[in-house]
């Protein structure tokens, strides 16, 4: 695939070297010389100097034959841009854009610019997906690493609340093998309903461990 | 006698042309709201400044919203950026639904080409040019360099 990247920095060269080393031809458009010169120098790209929201520089760059173009520059307004010219008149078939302002996400989408991505989003995003994980206190690999066990306390908005076990339906390849209610431990049944405050004991393998604790921690 | 309802008008950008505007339109009775992200440039503002001014970055949606577009009967994009001034523009027009929108493109090869997206855009450089040359032809009737240019 003929990949055309406009912008700069670390992003830009991580990236080109990873679309490298997957056999992709790579272009670079960069307004920073200096930036684009080093660039140059560490990888086999052609690097192409300029402002890459000016038509005649994306032209020069390649952009009628290019399959993917992806606006990486740290300006909502240049990849916004960028974008609106590669598509209006380059015909690029597939079109991504950066943003920053994760309220331009939607602004891209409204404007036809489908592929917006904000990376303050998806870490905003994926430190929330932690924070729910706070409420689990122990976390053992045993057996080798080939299971995990972890004990989970069950908040009271947690969707799993009041449901017979063996009508939840949990991820295949797991097991909820005790529970702690007032500190007295149980071996539970399929009959036996969640309350909130439960301390569960989960036995899970790695690869759905996520997937067990995103369900019991799950809520409304 | 029903009272005649003000005109609300937005401007991006309070430099020389921004600010230049709002002092105009302000002082011919329109409601002005002028947006900079730097607070320095309000100096500009004239005395006969009635309006109002927000202190922000217009590509950002939030600060728009501050703007109250919603409401507004036009909005005029005159920043240093053309970037800024297009993609404003177009958020304005599109999702504020505003009725008259023009944005300032400077670099005549990205005015042409919006224009024929159908953005309406003044390009202060090719406007300019035109007066330049007109003055030239005014002047080669005159000038003893006649016959040269």
């Amino acid at each position: 695939m003929r990949v055309l990247i406009v912008g700069g920095g670390k992003l830009v060269y991580f990236l080109s070297r990873a679309l490298i080393s997957k056999k992709h031809k790579v272009t670079v458009i960069d307004r920073n010389w200096e930036g684009g010169s080093r660039l140059a120098k560490q990888l086999k790209i052609n690097i192409v100097y300029g402002d890459g929201s000016d038509p005649e520089v994306l032209e020069d760059a390649g952009a009628f034959y290019s399959d993917v173009l992806l606006a990486l520059t740290s300006f909502d307004q240049d990849n916004f841009t960028i974008c609106q010219m590669a598509d209006a008149y380059f015909q690029v078939p597939r079109i991504l854009a950066l943003v920053n302002d994760p309220d331009n996400e939607k602004v891209f989408k409204n404007l036809g610019i489908a592929d917006a991505i904000s990376t303050t989003h998806i870490l905003t995003g994926l430190i929330e997906q932690k924070a729910i994980f706070e409420d689990i206190v122990h976390l053992t690999p045993v057996g080798d690493g080939k299971f995990n066990l972890t004990e989970v306390v069950l908040k009271k908005s947690a969707k799993m609340v009041n449901i017979p076990l063996e009508d939840l339906k949990l991820p295949a390849d797991c097991l909820i093998a005790g529970l702690i209610r007032r500190n007295k431990p149980i071996i539970p049944r399929g009959k036996t309903r969640l309350r909130p405050g439960d301390r569960i004991i989960l036995v899970s393998l790695p690869t759905n461990h996520d997937e067990a604790l995103k369900m019991l921690t799950m809520e409304y | 006698m029903p009272i005649k309802k003000q005109r609300l008008g937005v401007i991006a950008g309070c430099g020389r042309l921004g600010s230049y505007l709002a002092n105009k339109l302000s002082a011919l009775g329109y409601s002005i709201m002028i947006v900079d992200i730097d607070e320095k440039a309000f100096r500009n503002l004239s005395v006969e400044f009635s309006g109002f001014h927000i202190i922000g970055d217009v590509t950002e949606f939030k600060v728009l919203e501050r703007t109250k577009l919603g409401e507004a009967d036009f909005f005029i994009a005159t920043t240093g950026e053309d970037n800024v001034n297009i993609m404003s523009a177009q958020v304005a027009k599109r999702m504020f639904t505003v009725r008259q929108v023009i944005a300032r493109v400077s670099d005549p090869k990205r005015d042409e080409a919006y224009s024929e997206l159908g953005l309406l855009t003044v390009c202060p450089t090719a406007i300019s040019a035109d007066v330049f040359l007109e003055k030239l032809a005014l002047e080669k009737n005159r000038s003893p360099l006649k016959g040269w240019l």
